[in-house]
């Protein structure tokens, strides 16, 4: 990875215009860390997961959101480092196809949250080409914001799953989630419509 | 159908497997992702030949785990099949997600490791599994006969659902026939 020709942008303005664009409560899964602290940053929705825990598992718990309400569009917001963990996650959706679901890769290069040390792909892997390779056809850099919003809006109406690689600064996330695990389970079945409010 | 070939297809009906698909089918847990294992083979070919299921591989066990954690929170139930050893490698996902946000997490783990096992790495990572389920205080039940099966399974299943909370069910050689060729 010698050549880029990808804007480096910002992870909390990155989500703050996906979350803009959401209009028909997509559910928004947020990964461990930063990931999910600017989810939380860009304004909760009873729709957004937050994970506290279980790195890489964005994909697999977006996944069978989808696969639960496949009328439902569902996202997924995952970093480089946690997307490493979990590879095989990709196939999985690959040979799954639930075409309610778009992942997005917030890929920074780095192990921000515990001391900004390089991941292990930073320098010699693609995020995109390893999604493709592993049958995600529909895989692609975000060049810059605007082309970020362009490939939303195009994952929106496919007819198969999406994902969106987006090259980030190493900034922290903006804010931090409240960590209360069964709160957030409960809102988001609120928000999914699975559950009533009490 | 002849009456013959009806006797055949009840005793048949009897076999552990089909008891676990009958009663995962009236709990309505209808998605199943699993990390295959020899003794579960039966089950996973009859659970893809029925349309009721959405059953499928996973390259991991954890993400089987998040699958259907996302499933549950989206209305939908499902169930983990896997070996012993891929229980070994769920530890955090349990307590960082399972057991914390409270999803009802239904697993079902083909033993290995005992009653006849071969391979030495198999009867060591067997013997961490009870021990990672009492740390985290988790139901789980250890089935060695099939008379008791639907009982144990349909009652473990209501109970994680109604209280929010995981359940391992333990599928023993004694149950199964186990695995003892070295192939």
């Amino acid at each position: 990875m010698t050549t880029r020709n990808t804007k480096v942008m910002n992870r909390f303005d990155v989500t703050s215009r996906l979350i803009a664009k959401l209009k028909h409560e997509e559910a928004v899964i947020g990964g461990i860390g930063n990931t999910n602290f600017d989810l939380w940053a860009a304004g909760h929705r009873p729709q957004n997961f937050y994970m506290l825990g279980s790195m890489g598992l964005a994909f697999p718990i977006a996944l069978g959101v989808a696969l639960a309400q496949p009328d439902r569009r569902v996202f997924a917001l995952e970093g480089d480092g946690s997307l490493l963990m979990q590879l095989g996650a990709l196939s999985t959706i690959a040979m799954l196809k639930p075409k309610n679901l778009i992942m997005i890769v917030m890929d920074n290069g780095v192990y921000q949250i515990t001391g900004a040390q390089p991941t292990p792909a930073a320098s010699v892997a693609d995020i995109v080409g390893i999604a493709a390779a592993s049958g995600l056809v529909r895989s692609s850099w975000a060049a810059d914001e605007e082309d970020f919003e362009r490939l939303v809006d195009e994952a929106m109406s496919a007819a198969e799953p999406s994902l969106i690689a987006v090259r980030i600064d190493d900034k922290p996330g903006v804010g931090t989630t409240r960590r209360d695990p069964v709160q957030i389970r409960e809102r988001f079945m609120h928000g999914l419509g699975v559950r009533e409010p009490l | 159908m002849a009456i013959a070939e009806q006797q055949t297809q009840a005793t048949s009906d009897r076999s552990w497997h089909s008891i676990v698909l009958q009663t995962l089918k009236r709990n309505e847990i209808s998605l199943i992702p699993y990390v295959p294992d020899r003794v579960l083979t039966p089950l996973i070919k009859n659970l893809h030949a029925d349309p009721f299921f959405t059953t499928f591989a996973t390259a991991r066990e954890e993400e089987a785990v998040g699958i259907v954690s996302g499933a549950w929170m989206g209305g939908r139930r499902g169930a983990v099949l896997m070996q012993t050893s891929g229980f070994a490698t769920l530890a955090n996902v349990l307590a960082s997600l399972a057991v914390p946000y409270q999803i009802p997490l239904i697993m079902f783990v083909s033993e290995r490791g005992t009653l006849g096992e071969f391979n030495y790495g198999q009867s060591l990572v067997c013997r961490t599994m009870r021990p990672v389920l009492d740390s985290l205080a988790l139901e789980h039940h250890t089935i060695t006969r099939v008379d008791e099966l639907e009982f144990i399974a349909d009652r473990s299943i209501k109970q994680a659902v109604t209280t929010q909370a995981p359940v391992a069910l333990i599928l023993n050689p004694l149950l199964t026939g186990g695995k003892v060729s070295d192939k």
